[in-house]
């Protein structure tokens, strides 16, 4: 159990901004945090893991005390036990992937060996090269092998996929989805992307403001509960045209490019670039004269 | 027996090769703290450790012959307290050589440093690291270019130092007198055959040390 309750003055672009977070995680759970960027994201990502202090509250893991500020207690970063993927994956680059991983195994109890983390992710062949030689995908499975390595209470993703390609993004969901299902670890992961919010996380938190707004299952807070539909997904709007009474959408499903038809009342909050929910409630049954 | 142009040469490359591994001792801790530092008197020290950059030698030459002779506070407790007098003496040289090459050291390594990116080190924190081995297994080995070319850039400046070395240290043979003063004091004496060994050498050591460290970090980005 995962319970962070904390205020944290920022200095956001706009000015000050108060962040008060209070959530609350299962330990095993994948859970997304979603928001506009400067909304304290990664802010809350590093105080959880101790690299930025709250002004005040409470951060508890499994009952131990990370932070507390009424009884002064803030443990330092490497005694916290967490697994940080960083948006610039943070990987060493004068060690080579090997070496990478080897300096987070340093002094860890337990858990997987360098050999073991080098097949689950699919390392063996790139173990002797440097991170700068890799491509973005294989820097991002060196970032996770290493930030899983000494089997972290929570595992902590800042924006991981967001610079790579499409298809490097679906095959690393599933990916981690496949690392989550097999661990023990909470996971944490900062996301804009609505297609990895509900391919990876049983919860979401939705962060504006500097505050959670909403938590919830994906589906209920990106689709509303009324909704029953048989089919959803989380799609990218690429271009809106008009074509007679009604406009034709041109919106992204994964790679899947699809056509849809939407009346103008439907299009009046939704722009080109925007991330939509596409659902269909039934399929029109089709009625043919018999004989 | 050595010769006057062997001994003055062995004592400037011992005061270039002592000074160098003080200013790397120190310098590059002190380039760490700088470049991590948030304080608002950050500039005043960036400042206090440039000025050598801009201030004629014989100024600071000139204050520290007046602060390191025997009748300042500071010369008399050197001399009591650690039997040191830093004038007219290698010691001293060493001392002035460290105070007029910091800025030639601190400056690329504190660059070196502020261009990591700060998840580097923090990736090393989140991985049970602490602040010391962090420092040696992560930051160091990433500034090498850096620390290169500043302890290359301190090195040729000591050997090529001639107005603080001449207030301070004088022109005493095997003790003080070091390339850049002989070559004054030969031409002086109208010694130019003479003169113009130290200076050719001086000339030919610069640019192979320069050259070097050219062809290194080049052969270094390249394999970046």
């Amino acid at each position: 159990m995962i319970s962070i309750h904390i205020t944290k003055r920022l200095s956001a672009a706009t000015g000050p901004m108060d962040l008060k977070v209070d959530l609350e995680l299962d330990g095993r759970e994948f859970a997304a945090l979603y928001g506009k960027s400067g909304s304290g994201k990664t802010s809350l990502l590093k105080m959880i893991a101790g690299l930025m202090t709250p002004d005040s509250g409470t951060i508890t893991v499994d009952g131990e005390p990370w932070f507390d500020s009424a009884r002064g207690i803030n443990l330092h970063a490497r005694s916290r036990g967490v697994g940080f993927v960083f948006q610039d994956y943070a990987l060493f680059p004068h060690m080579t992937v090997r070496k990478n991983i080897e300096y987070a195994l340093e002094g860890a109890h337990g858990g997987l060996s360098c050999g073991e983390l080098l097949d689950t992710f699919e390392l063996g062949g790139l173990a002797d090269r440097k991170p700068g030689t890799l491509s973005g995908g294989q820097q991002q499975r060196v970032a996770l092998a290493r930030a899983v390595a000494r089997s972290p209470k929570i595992l902590l993703l800042d924006e991981p996929l967001s610079a790579l390609d499409a298809e490097t993004q679906t095959k690393l969901r599933e990916e981690l989805l496949n690392i989550s299902r097999r661990t023990s670890f909470a996971a944490l992961i900062v996301s804009h992307d609505l297609g990895e919010i509900f391919a990876l996380a049983k919860t979401v938190f939705m962060l504006n403001n500097g505050a959670i707004e909403r938590s919830g299952r994906p589906s209920e807070i990106f689709a509303g509960t009324a909704l029953s539909s048989k089919f959803r997904f989380a799609a990218q709007v690429l271009e809106i045209e008009k074509a007679d009474v009604v406009f034709v959408l041109t919106i992204a499903i994964g790679n899947n490019l699809v056509k849809v038809i939407a009346t103008e009342e439907e299009l009046q909050n939704i722009r080109v670039g925007d991330k939509v929910v596409v659902a269909s409630k039934a399929f029109n049954p089709i009625v043919m004269k018999e004989g | 027996m050595l010769s006057a142009y062997a001994i003055t040469l062995l004592l400037t490359f011992k005061l270039a090769a002592v000074t160098t591994a003080l200013l790397l001792i120190a310098g590059v801790p002190l380039a760490r703290l700088l470049a991590s530092m948030r304080s608002p008197l950050k500039p005043v020290f960036e400042t206090l450790i440039a000025m050598p950059m801009v201030l004629p030698p014989s100024v600071i030459g000139f204050y520290l012959l007046v602060a390191f002779s025997p009748q300042s506070g500071l010369g008399k407790f050197l001399e009591s307290a650690a039997n040191l007098r830093l004038i007219f003496s290698f010691e001293g040289l060493v001392v002035a050589s460290f105070i007029y090459s910091l800025p030639f050291l601190v400056r690329p390594i504190q660059a070196g440093f502020e261009a990591l990116p700060p998840s580097l080190s923090e990736a090393s924190f989140t991985l049970g690291k602490s602040r010391m081995r962090t420092f040696f297994s992560v930051l160091l080995p990433n500034v090498t270019p850096a620390i290169l070319s500043g302890g290359v850039l301190a090195f040729a400046h000591t050997i090529g130092e001639f107005g603080i070395v001449l207030m301070i240290g004088g022109n005493i043979p095997g003790k003080t007198r070091v390339a850049s003063i002989a070559v004054y004091d030969e031409v002086e004496a109208l010694h130019y055959g003479n003169a113009n060994d130290y200076a050719l050498t001086l000339l030919v050591i610069s640019f192979v040390i320069l050259l070097a460290v050219s062809i290194v970090n080049r052969r270094r980005t390249r394999l970046a």
